[in-house]
């Protein structure tokens, strides 16, 4: 008879007292709560990497805005992750100083070295390759981030070099763990 | 939307002048002078954001100007003297849909839509006939959006239509835009059923065929191939004006009928998703049946049998019903003479609606209709729940607050129909409106202040407001500090605006909330000539009902101490109106009992004789409105041989329209009623209306299976009407509003080729006819003594879904609904003992669950009214409650939600001055 | 006298703190501004012919001119630090090497709109300048220049950072303020303009980095004095940048009016060895091509304007004859059909029709008749077609594309393959 809906309920998460209060201090910043939902979702990426559906619903329910809204603002911004990322975001510049630089040649290392394209993760979940538009530094080009380093005049040289820092990193902090 | 009308101005379009109105976009003037300009975006309920581009026209700055520059017509207001052209953009017009097309997935043979599709239409119109893109198209995955919509993103041309009626027009928050470039999509977050209760709006307000009418769906057929008519629907008080399309015998689906002075372009989900019950066999009976007694098993009899028993049954009383028609129920009083004529309606009820009609004969404010609704500026709702008792009526509210946008964007000369910058203007800027309520509503969102108190309070309240007005009403007592504070802000409120609205009804149970509410008016009007009040009722025909009552106070409970041993009851289950062991008891008396009706019941399953009628869908007749508003519904389709309207059970012999007249003639207030029709012998050059359209295919093949030779086609004894695609023209002479369609215009949009203006008065069909009218400005009764019996310890739950009788034997709606229940505040169920979780036993009832809500007047308990499981009136007045512990709720049981306003129950209430 | 905008800026030192911003004469102009009446102020920028630095060069005291006079509600100045226009760094460099001048300009720019609160709308990836602003606007609070008592002052300011998450239409102002109230960033109609309905309904003014940081030495120099600082008609200095194969790329403040022949040979150091001039864009990506006969235009809005292209940014994208324009076309495109917002039809559905087309004609498998197709889409997504000006930006590297190198769109489509092919390869293995 009634028709059954085939979805599990998800829940909200409870947001952590560092994510709260970094939300709270952004809501003296603006009349209304909803401006603050960008805000929210970055501090909640920031802290968890990604914003999940949990952390989706968890804000919407903080700031008392619905979900659909968030959704659609999370939705829109290049740099919320509605999906799982790798612990290093790698945000190579497409755009055309870096293109005529030979950002495609980049592009076409990190690949063959790390195994993943635009908008894939590595199996270790350690990289997360994405394409940004212009990073405003043209004149050092080639550019790239990862995560909130900007890196410039990027080569092959360098960037091998980049990889293999990360890397090591990588596995010092998997030891100490 | 604008006050008053501007002068106005004279523009030329392709060398052709015409007189427009410069309030209004250069849009809606080019559709209302006649011509065809392609659009999306924009929709007469919703006015102009100027996104999709497709109402290009072009603008000449002057004589000289040879080239003109490209302007979108929603979004300019006509210019004195300016000349425009639609021909000079249709290269554009065409490269637009072009655009839009490039991911279409070009599926109009298996798409719902196909065949009344805006965006078929628009795109023949544009002229875009050959796809130049040849790259990948973008595909999306669909949601579930529960049982009332399907959902099919790849057709999506991203006109944003949906979100702005859901969000912006109707006050939804699950649907939204997501993502962005050419990936935008509109959904939900997660799947799962649309909540707004006016969501089956989106399958007409898409252009195209992304948000669908699932149950349609299911049992589809292109919208040639329906056979419609004009219809009222059957839902609530409000009388919505439907489109019923019927197929093969089967009621396919309901949509929207426009009416400029009722339901406009929309309707709600009960009364789109509703009528399910016509085609199930498990509910309805198609043929009629004789019982020996009360509990032997039914026997089929023909319909002359049937006929002849009821004939034979003399000295019978009758008891009618708010959900039948006022012809069956006039034929019915006829039948047993108006002595032995009673209304199938509660004491309470009955009294209530009684005293309804004698407001609305005495009162000296006007009775709102659903556009004086929208036009009022400042409300307040008195105990009534409308999303869940009248829906379309909240969504008039709805759009009432909006009157403080549009004041703060005329004074910054922003064009009203520019949306998007009407609505930023103002922000959460509203015109005020409250609530006075036992329980969180959905309409908390937009109101000034919803005070929670019990209906005897708000009453209270009411005429504390009155009092500010003419002191001749008497401040009550009672009142606290904050309800002070509140009568105060009303009153502030009141004195500001230029159309109060006070809006109250008797699906409050209250008589002193509707006594209140009158003589708030009344007072009001002394300061305020446009003031007005609107009494909403609960059924489709209860003012109706309560007009053939005339003087009698014949309710149901009377019926029931006659001590009658025969009794015939025409469409009305009494175990709905009056507490079980009366009824038991009052049937178990009776040596006949006969029961007309087109549902099983449980008053029918012990009838003696049982009379199959024919639902609105079969039978034509006539409905009254909660305004007085008699409408005239015709049948869709005629249903099985053994199945008779009503009216050919009580009056065999009796045309309708003979009965209508007689009602007309008969019934204090009911002269109107002769103006509804065009008459019975109204033909246009010996042809009548036809039901199908032209293109209606299949008449020679569609039984085929049954028999090779055609059938003669079916008669109408009722009406005007022909079940046939032969017949007047419906664009030309046609005085009856069938299915809009007009050349090049096959969706719903063409409706404005129906209307002397977008948005205005049909040119033809009749809107109905407000009886209660007063004609001469009427003598002022005195102020109404409020009833101060009244307890108040417990106070009526409605839902949309569920609470009303036909709609809740559809399946679709049974998706959406609950079983009975009983709700207190937490605090009450502290003091006295109810643990949370658990149930309670209702007296005669047995267990239900109990739901804890603060948003619950304290010291009243609220129950659910007609969800299976709890007869509501064994309960009211006095209600007696024992706690159950041990109750264990069912599985399916999920009270998420249940009260569906408890997602508001956030109050944003600011008490204090 | 000092430059407007780069004196402090030294990058082997980075950006000054509040006390060296102040003993460099720094927030000088807070108390100056505050001594003239707002509306004066107004008249004062006016008058100087600031052009808008973001792109329009529209004159920016005009634009303040247009804001009601203040009601008691909130007035709102928001900073367009959303700099993402293809090939542009220049908002980058002021904020991160100079962050004080940009607060100090906020400050006399909301005295003069009597805005209440200011928010300054940062790109998101500029994580740098956000540290670097953050601190600024601390020093800024706690030294008096912001909050309850600006410089001693009745006259209160709050200032906030907002940080974005990368969209390219935030540029766009009303799209900004749609994204700044935690909306989707789709552009408003105008009118209302913003300086009547803007942030949350009320007066809001969105101008860009550069043109409020011009704002400090015009209310401490004078109107004669800016005008001085441009080599034409046109006022002021402006910053100018060059990217690509050049010797030495890079961004400087010059006067509006300086030759490109003078910011490529004398600035950027010419071509690199190999390497000819082809084209350039001449301030970001969504202006139209200029060719190397246009080497001796004078920079300014009016010159460029009168070749059929804009200034823009003024931060010029140099082609050289080794680079398939087609691709450097279609990567443009490419950028815009993402970054389109989705809310009008030309744009959304017109640009990623471009996209697949050049796309096809670039990796060899165009046909003849989407030469027809891409020009008849220039005039689709043109001027006053769309809702707001990403599309018709995108449009003019591809109708002056179209102008300038048929011979290539041609040659593309009848060898079907990239006739620069060889040459990239050849840098690939250099």
């Amino acid at each position: 008879m009634s028709e059954m809906i085939a979805t599990t309920k998800k829940q909200s998460r409870q947001l952590s007292a560092e994510e709260i209060r970094e939300i709270e201090h952004e809501k003296t910043h603006y009349p209304y709560t909803q401006a603050v939902g960008l805000e929210a979702l970055k501090i909640v990426q920031k802290h968890q990497g990604w914003v999940s559906d949990e952390s989706l619903l968890a804000v919407a329910e903080y700031l008392d805005i619905p979900v659909a809204d968030l959704e659609g603002v999370a939705t829109f911004f290049n740099m919320i992750f509605r999906r799982p990322v790798g612990k290093n975001v790698i945000c190579l510049c497409d755009s055309v100083a870096c293109w005529m630089l030979g950002c495609d040649d980049l592009k076409a290392q990190i690949t063959s070295r790390l195994g993943i394209e635009y908008g894939e993760t590595t199996e270790d979940g350690e990289f997360t390759l994405l394409p940004v538009p212009c990073l405003g530094a043209c004149d050092k080009a080639p550019v790239l981030m990862v995560g909130r380093e900007t890196h410039r005049h990027v080569d092959p040289e360098n960037l091998d070099q980049l990889l293999n820092e990360l890397q090591r990193e990588n596995t010092k902090s998997k030891k100490t763990m | 939307m604008a006050d008053g009308m501007s002068e106005k101005v004279s523009i030329t379009i392709d060398n052709q002048a015409i007189e427009v109105d410069p309030d209004k976009n250069l849009l809606e003037e080019v559709l209302s002078a006649g011509l065809d300009l392609p659009y999306f975006c924009w929709h007469p309920s919703m006015d102009s954001v100027g996104s999709c581009r497709q109402c290009a026209m072009t603008e000449y700055a002057d004589e000289e100007d040879q080239h003109g520059r490209l302007i979108m017509a929603c979004m300019s207001s006509p210019r004195d003297g300016a000349r425009y052209s639609l021909q000079a953009a249709a290269d554009f017009r065409a490269e637009i849909i072009e655009g839009m097309m490039i991911s279409h997935p070009h599926d109009c043979a298996v798409c719902e839509e196909g065949g009344e599709c805006h965006l078929q239409d628009m795109t023949v119109m544009s002229g875009h006939t050959y796809r130049r893109y040849d790259g990948t198209k973008v595909t999306h995955r669909n949601q579930n959006l529960g049982p009332f919509i399907g959902h099919e993103m790849n057709r999506c041309i991203t006109c944003y239509r949906c979100v702005r009626f859901y969000r912006d027009y109707a006050g939804g928050t699950d649907l939204g835009a997501q993502a962005s470039h050419h990936h935008v999509y509109f959904g939900r977050y997660d799947d799962g059923p649309l909540e707004s209760e006016f969501s089956g709006n989106l399958a007409e307000v898409c252009p195209t065929g992304v948000f669908t009418d699932k149950v349609f769906s299911k049992h589809y057929s292109r919208k040639w191939d329906l056979q419609t008519s004009p219809s009222i629907c059957a839902g609530c008080s409000i009388g919505c004006n439907i489109n019923p399309g019927e197929r093969y015998g089967t009621l396919r689906r309901v949509v929207n009928r426009y009416n400029d002075e009722v339901n406009g372009y929309f309707i709600c989900d009960r009364g789109r998703f509703g009528t399910g019950y016509v085609n199930d066999d498990a509910v309805r009976i198609r043929q009629s049946m004789t019982r020996s007694s009360q509990d032997a098993d039914p026997v089929l009899v023909s319909n002359a049998d049937a006929l002849q028993q009821l004939q034979d049954m003399s000295g019978a009383i009758g008891i009618g019903s708010p959900r039948a028609s006022m012809e069956a129920n006039f034929a019915l009083r006829e039948k047993v003479g108006k002595a032995n004529f009673y209304a199938g309606l509660s004491q309470q009820e009955f009294a209530i609606l009684q005293q309804i009609l004698s407001i609305y004969q005495d009162t000296p404010a006007h009775i709102a209709s659903l556009k004086d609704v929208e036009a009022s500026d400042a409300v307040l709702i008195l105990g009534e729940d409308l999303t869940n008792t009248a829906a379309r009526m909240a969504l008039a509210v709805r759009q009432s607050v909006r009157h403080r946008s549009f004041e703060k964007a005329a004074e910054q000369k922003i064009p009203l129909w520019h949306d998007a910058a009407v609505r930023k203007l103002a922000m959460d800027e509203r015109s005020p409106l409250y609530i006075l309520s036992p329980h969180a509503t959905r309409l908390d969102d937009v109101s000034e202040t919803t005070h929670i108190c019990n209906a005897g309070q708000a009453a209270r309240i009411a005429a504390a407001v009155a009092s500010r007005f003419d002191k001749e009403v008497l401040a009550p007592e009672k009142l606290d500090k904050a309800e002070q504070a509140l009568v105060k802000r009303i009153t502030a409120s009141f004195k500001g605006a230029r159309q109060p609205l006070i809006i109250a009804g008797s699906n409050s149970m209250s008589l002193p909330l509707v006594q209140s509410a009158a003589n708030l008016a009344q007072a009001l009007y002394q300061k305020n000539e446009l003031t007005q009040l609107a009494l909403v009722g609960s059924e489709a025909n209860g003012l109706g009902l309560m007009l053939l009552m005339e003087d009698s106070q014949q309710d149901l409970q009377q019926a029931f101490a006659t001590g009658t041993q025969s009794a015939i009851v025409v469409e009305n289950d009494l175990y709905r109106r009056a507490p079980t062991a009366e009824v038991d008891h009052f049937i178990a008396g009776l040596e006949q009992l006969a029961v007309i009706d087109n549902i099983k019941t449980r008053t029918g399953e012990q009838a003696h004789l049982v009379c199959a009628s024919a639902t609105f869908a079969e039978s034509s007749g006539t409905f009254v409105n909660y305004e007085g508003r008699a409408q005239h519904y015709y049948a869709t389709f005629k249903p099985v041989d053994s199945i008779l309207p009503a009216t050919r059970w009580l009056a065999p012999e009796t045309s309708l329209a003979t009965l209508t007249q007689a009602c007309s003639q008969t019934l204090a207030n009911c002269a109107g009623m002769a103006d509804l029709t065009p008459g019975q012998d109204y033909h246009y050059a010996g042809l009548l209306v036809p039901r199908q359209q032209f293109r209606y295919s299949g008449r020679t093949a569609m039984r085929a299976n049954k028999n090779v030779h055609e059938p003669k086609q079916e008669q109408d004894p009722d009406g005007i009407m022909s079940y046939s695609m032969e017949g007047v023209s419906p664009l030309k002479e046609a005085r009856v509003f069938n299915t809009p369609w007009a050349p090049g215009w096959n969706s719903n949009q063409s409706v404005f080729k129906f209307q002397d203006e977008v948005g205005g008065h049909l040119k033809q069909s009749s809107i109905g006819v407000r009886l209660l009218d007063k004609r001469n400005s009427a003598e002022e009764g005195g102020y109404i003594a409020l009833d101060s019996s009244e307890k108040n310890t417990a106070f009526p739950l409605y839902h949309l879904f569920g609470s009303e009788e036909l709609s809740a034997q559809s399946q679709a709606i049974q998706a959406r609904a609950t079983s009975a229940y009983v709700a207190m505040n937490p605090a009450d169920a502290d003091r006295l003992g109810f643990n949370a979780g658990g149930g309670v036993t209702v007296q005669g009832n047995g267990v239900v669950p109990l739901l804890l809500r603060d948003s619950i007047a304290t010291g009243s308990v609220g129950i659910s009214v007609g969800l299976p499981g709890l007869n509501v009136h064994d309960v009211l007045p006095d209600v007696s409650l024992e706690p159950a512990p041990q109750w264990q709720a069912p599985p399916q049981w999920q009270p998420d939600n249940i009260i569906v306003s408890d997602r508001l129950h956030k109050l944003h209430e600011q008490e204090g001055d | 006298m000092d430059k407007a905008l780069t004196k402090n800026i030294d990058e082997t030192r980075g950006p000054l703190d509040y006390q060296g911003y102040v003993a460099a004469g720094g927030y000088a102009s807070v108390a100056k501004a505050m001594e003239m009446a707002p509306r004066d102020m107004m008249a004062l920028i006016k008058e100087a012919g600031l052009g808008g630095r973001g792109g329009a060069g529209f004159n920016t005291g005009l634009k303040w001119s247009f804001i009601p006079e203040p009601d008691g509600g909130p007035r709102y100045l928001v900073v367009n630090a959303d700099e993402m226009e293809p090939g542009t760094f220049k908002d980058r460099l002021l904020m991160e090497q100079d962050p004080h001048l940009l607060i100090e300009g906020v400050i006399a720019s909301a005295w003069a709109l009597q805005a209440t609160t200011a928010y300054i709308f940062l790109r998101g990836e500029y994580t740098d300048a956000e540290e670097l602003l953050l601190t600024a606007i601390d020093e800024a609070y706690a030294h008096g220049m912001l909050g309850t008592s600006v410089n001693g002052s009745d006259y209160r300011l709050e200032l906030y950072l907002h940080t974005s998450a990368g969209r390219y239409i935030c540029g766009e102002e009303t799209a900004l303020i749609n994204a700044l109230e935690g909306q989707r960033a789709t552009p408003r109609a105008k009118p209302p303009f913003p300086q009547i309905s803007g942030l949350w309904g009320r007066p809001t003014l969105v101008n860009n980095v550069e043109t409020i940081c011009n704002i400090p030495s015009i209310v401490l120099n004078g109107v004669d004095w800016f005008k001085q600082q441009g080599l034409g008609e046109e006022a002021g200095s402006k910053m100018f940048g060059i990217s690509g194969r050049v010797n030495n790329p890079g961004c400087w403040e010059l006067p509006l009016g300086t030759t490109f022949r003078t910011l490529l040979e004398d600035y950027a150091g010419g071509m690199r060895e190999g390497y000819s001039l082809k084209a350039f864009l001449p301030g970001g990506g969504s202006t139209d091509f200029l060719m190397p006969e246009h080497l001796d235009v004078p920079m300014s809005y009016s010159e460029v304007g009168k070749l059929g292209s804009r200034l823009g940014t003024a931060l010029v994208m140099v082609l050289d004859d080794k680079t398939c324009p087609i691709g450097c076309i279609h990567n443009l495109i490419k950028f815009f059909s993402h970054e389109s917002c989705g809310w009008c039809t030309p744009c959304r559905d017109g640009l990623p029709w471009v996209e697949h087309m050049l796309l096809e004609i670039e990796q060899g498998r165009g046909k003849r008749e989407y030469l027809d197709i891409l020009k008849e889409m220039t005039g689709y997504m043109g001027p006053g077609k769309t809702f707001c000006a990403l599309a018709p930006g995108a449009m003019a590297p591809l109708q002056s594309g179209l102008k300038h190198f048929m011979a290539e769109f041609e040659q593309h489509i009848d060898e079907q393959c990239c006739p620069y092919k060889h040459d990239h390869q050849l840098q690939r293995s250099a």
